[in-house]
């Protein structure tokens, strides 16, 4: 490890006893302390013929917060030295979690990007034999933005309509049931939603029904506490003297709601549907037991027959485990991340471009 | 124990607004020095960079001396945490810290310089510290209570007794009383006149009669104009600056509140 | 059940400017009474369709590891080991994030340049972002082979201790993998409650901290850890309550087996989600309404952990 580059200067006086300052670590330590670490990690490693990134940032970060703790202790005493150490900690634990992010998007966009092409993205997989060098994945986007589409017809409506209630209406006792059944109805896992769509199905159409519309259904109860929880928030951010100033106008109830309350926080409710939709875009296991996992061709039929999606497309490429399955599964990862990320985007863009001046 | 501040030619900036501007002046030790002014003057804010509170604030910073008795709190390499644990602080809110008891509030900040103080020390260092803030004999008997279930002056009064605990040599009030009813004001207000035997007390207030009562000298701060940076209009003894200001701003700030 | 026409309670209108206040708010009362609803029939059919299979289980459902259901008649089948694997893999997931999410909101508070702290912030928004079938393809493609040599060193190195004994997994699918995969879609679940809470910490205290001589981190222990306490615990049971239920990370990593194993470096264990997803496909005579009990288990874990959570949390509030 590195020993010599750094040696903390100054002279080892103790704290004096009236003395506001002691002896510290120069300002500089951090900076030049961190470099010549990563540079001598990195030397040894080299020579040792070992060099792996990942590696190589462990054995920086535990060289640096061994010498700096060290150091710190003898020049500037325990209280600093465990400020130090817990500085280290937190700026780690940062960057560990973004070393995932950054991971999962650099593989993804590197194994995802070869097969990412237009072809990949106007065909389907009809006709095409697994280890097929062919294919793409046109059926399962016609399918996530049909079951998309319908979650977001059902539960836009029951969402921000619940929200106008709690909001407007309830008072209390059911106010209260309301607000704690939609918070536990956020913790549903994605799976027992698929679950609750095949019993409904069986009760209603016997077993064997697998359609695109029981796939929305699933979503949908995923989304709508999403939707009322967002919502509820923008909605408690509409000044109360705006929806006074109508009812003073004699503007009944409803009309005030949907005429000036709903509008003013227009902006809000788009940013959280959309954060929503980003959200319920990517599931898997619901659609798996729903929507089915096996379709191959284009399907636009949410009330007959199996339909593909983008997460189930992955899903069911990793499955069959070959080379190409994978190309074609981190291909089709790279679609689904970037629709997931234009929508995260564009609801933030819309959130910031239309946020009302006062709720800053 | 209490220690001189000299403080020469100190402006105070947030960001590029320069609030405080040019302060000059000496706080006596075992003295209550009273600052007063309109709200908004800086008074509030020049206190806190005597014991670098300021810094707390994103963007605020100093320029300037400011000596205890011969050491610069700004100098090269002053910590801080070193200086705070000199110059204490006592706030306008009481603010005892309410996951613990009275005895871990008061005790808390000692620990943190000396962290294998024995049972019997700690012990001592409570019932001092609380003896000193008047106010053993009313919580004696629950010191593992928290401190959240005093009244504000109780609480005001232990957040005093969590300062001196740290033996500063330096005590800054920042309008200490200014939550309280008057029997509690009366009650730190006397608690004040016994601290100035050990410490150098610096305390805002807005409540003239009190600056009047307590303190031996005073300074009295201004804006320049709207807009314009606070500065240190006067400052003297109390009874001086109260009877005779020598400037015509201070005489009129002090006649239009006291009628 | 499915779209918009909410049940309209309309009670006879009392004024004839009336009807659209009746019918609208009649409409909004509808979509709340219709959510209570729906969670009601969640259950319902969940319990329904459960039934047959549990009515005709000769083993006992609760403490059986085996799975055989997929048969006509007399099935066989309970969810022990897959409730102690859904547990423990959630566990670690809760072990591994909460510290370093905790890490991350003070860094995001306390630490970071307050210019950048916002843009930080948002990077961690993004990781919840990405759907759980992208993690559970990195977690096979890339993490999972990444970690075998470590599982290697730590079977050469901690075997002593049970939960490492080796020989380590040569594919990397464990346990463990999946476990630190849901960690990290975990994370910003926890970091997200604990950022709130540490952002409420008043000022008054920490200054009060900071004003007896107190460094950043004796600040942040004597003031802001015991005030934001309540909000990391109940942060960390939503994340619990969020691993406890995840399925594509689990089912895609790790290579199970239905038996109770303390093993974390070699492969085996199952979750009941990740048992769902892959069995449903090929369930036949009572296996779906096996599998629909084996969710319903699922479903009351999850639900009395985040209704825990949901409690810690408020009574919290309450008290700052």
């Amino acid at each position: 490890m590195s020993t010599t580059t750094t040696q903390p200067p100054g002279p080892e006086t103790g704290p004096t006893e009236a003395a506001l300052r002691h002896a510290s670590l120069p300002r500089y330590f951090p900076t030049a302390l961190l470099a010549s670490c990563a540079a001598v990690v990195a030397g040894v490693l080299l020579a040792f013929s070992s060099f792996g990134a990942i590696l190589w940032a462990l054995l920086t970060a535990a060289s640096y917060v061994v010498i700096t703790v060290t150091a710190s202790a003898r020049v500037e005493g325990g209280r600093k030295a465990t400020d130090r150490f817990v500085t280290s900690l937190v700026y780690g634990c940062f960057l560990l979690a973004i070393a995932p992010l950054v991971s999962v998007l650099w593989t993804v966009l590197r194994n995802g990007f070869d097969r990412f092409d237009g072809y990949f993205l106007s065909v389907s997989m009809n006709g095409v034999l697994p280890s097929m060098d062919a294919g793409g994945v046109y059926h399962a986007i016609v399918g996530t933005l049909a079951i998309t589409g319908m979650a977001t017809l059902i539960s836009v409506p029951i969402g921000v309509m619940t929200a106008v209630y709690l909001v407007e209406y309830a008072r209390g006792r059911i106010k209260r049931v309301i607000t704690f059944f939609v918070d536990v109805m956020t913790g549903i896992p994605s799976i027992v939603a698929g679950l609750f769509v095949v019993a409904l199905w069986m009760v209603l159409f016997g077993p064997g029904h697998t359609n695109g519309a029981a796939g929305a259904i699933s979503l949908a109860v995923l989304m709508i506490p999403v939707v009322v929880r967002s919502s509820e928030e923008m909605l408690r951010l509409v000044p109360r003297d705006l929806r006074e100033a109508s009812y003073a106008l004699g503007v009944p109830r409803w009309r005030t709601i949907t005429r000036v309350v709903l509008p003013t926080s227009a902006a809000g409710l788009t940013t959280g549907i959309m954060l929503a939709i980003a959200r319920v875009i990517g599931e898997t296991a619901p659609l798996i037991l729903t929507a089915g996992s096996s379709a191959v061709s284009i399907n636009w039929n949410l009330f007959d027959g199996q339909m593909m999606s983008l997460p189930v497309f992955i899903y069911s490429q990793v499955r069959m485990g070959g080379a190409v399955n994978y190309e074609r599964a981190w291909a089709a990862a790279l679609t689904l991340i970037l629709t997931v990320m234009l929508l995260f985007f564009l609801a933030r863009m819309i959130g910031r471009a239309f946020a009302p001046k006062s709720a800053r | 124990m209490a220690k001189r501040i000299d403080v020469s030619g100190l402006h105070v900036y947030y960001g590029d607004f320069l609030a405080v501007e040019d302060v000059s002046m000496t706080i006596e030790p075992r003295s209550v020095t009273a600052f007063i002014g309109s709200s908004g003057c800086g008074k509030s804010t020049f206190l806190r960079t005597l014991n670098r509170m300021h810094e707390v604030t994103p963007g605020a910073y100093a320029r300037g001396k400011v000596l205890l008795d011969d050491l610069d709190i700004y100098g090269p390499d002053v910590d801080p945490v070193l200086v705070r644990s000199e110059v204490g602080m006592v706030f306008q809110k009481a603010n005892p810290f309410p996951t613990m008891s009275i005895y871990d509030n008061v005790i808390a900040g000692a620990k943190l310089n000396n962290r294998r103080m024995s049972r019997s020390e700690a012990d001592d260092l409570v019932e001092e510290s609380l003896r000193g803030a008047n106010l053993w004999e009313e919580v004696k008997d629950r010191l593992h209570k928290p401190g959240s279930g005093l009244s504000g002056g109780q609480q005001q009064r232990l957040c005093i007794a969590r300062a001196t605990a740290v033996k500063p040599s330096v005590l800054l009030m920042d309008e200490p009383c200014s939550a309280l009813d008057p029997i509690s004001t009366l009650a730190i207000e006397d608690l004040i006149h016994q601290l100035k035997e050990d410490y150098t007390i610096v305390i805002v207030t807005h409540n003239m009669q009190q600056a009047a009562r307590v303190s031996d000298r005073t300074a009295f701060f201004n804006l320049a104009g709207p807009g314009k940076p606070g500065r240190l209009i006067e400052m003297g003894e109390t009874n001086q600056m109260f009877t005779r200001p020598e400037k015509k701003e201070t005489e009129n700030y002090i006649t239009g509140r006291f009628g | 059940m499915t779209t918009t026409d909410a049940p309209q309670a309309a009670p006879p209108p009392t004024g004839r400017r009336r009807i659209g206040d009746t019918v609208f708010a009649g409409l909004a009362r509808g979509s709340g009474l219709l959510i209570l609803l729906i969670l009601a029939g969640v259950a319902a059919f969940l319990i329904i369709q459960a039934w047959p299979s549990l009515a005709a289980n000769t083993a006992n459902f609760l403490t059986t590891q085996e799975w055989d259901a997929n048969v006509r008649e007399n099935p066989a089948f309970g969810v022990a080991a897959l409730a102690f694997g859904t547990v423990l893999a959630a566990a670690i997931a809760l072990l591994l994030a909460t510290p370093v999410a905790v890490g991350i909101a003070l860094f995001i508070v306390y630490y970071a340049p307050r210019r950048v702290a916002a843009v930080l912030g948002y990077l961690v928004d993004l990781l919840a972002a990405i759907p759980s079938v992208v993690y559970g393809l990195w977690g096979i493609g890339f993490l999972a082979p990444q970690l075998v040599p470590v599982f290697r060193g730590m079977t050469e190195y901690l075997g002593w201790i049970p939960l490492f004994s080796g020989p380590a997994s040569t594919s990397g699918r464990t346990i463990l993998t999946a476990s630190v995969v849901l960690a990290v879609m975990i994370l910003p679940i926890i970091t997200a409650m604990s950022r709130d809470v540490f952002r409420q910490v008043p000022q008054g205290h920490r200054e009060a901290a900071l004003a007896m001589g107190a460094t950043r981190w004796e600040m942040i222990r004597l003031a802001v850890l015991p005030f934001g306490r309540s909000g990391v615990v109940g942060g960390a049971m939503l994340g619990l309550g969020r691993a406890l239920g995840e399925t594509m990370a689990v089912a895609m990593i790790l290579s199970p087996s239905l038996a109770i194993s303390f093993d974390l470096l070699r492969s085996g264990n199952q979750t009941i989600a990740a048992h769902i997803a892959l069995q449903y496909p090929e369930a036949t005579g009572y296996g779906v309404s096996a599998l629909i009990a084996a969710g319903l288990v699922l479903f009351a874990i999850t639900l009395a952990v985040n209704m825990g959570a949901r409690y810690i949390v408020a009574r919290g509030s309450k008290e700052a």
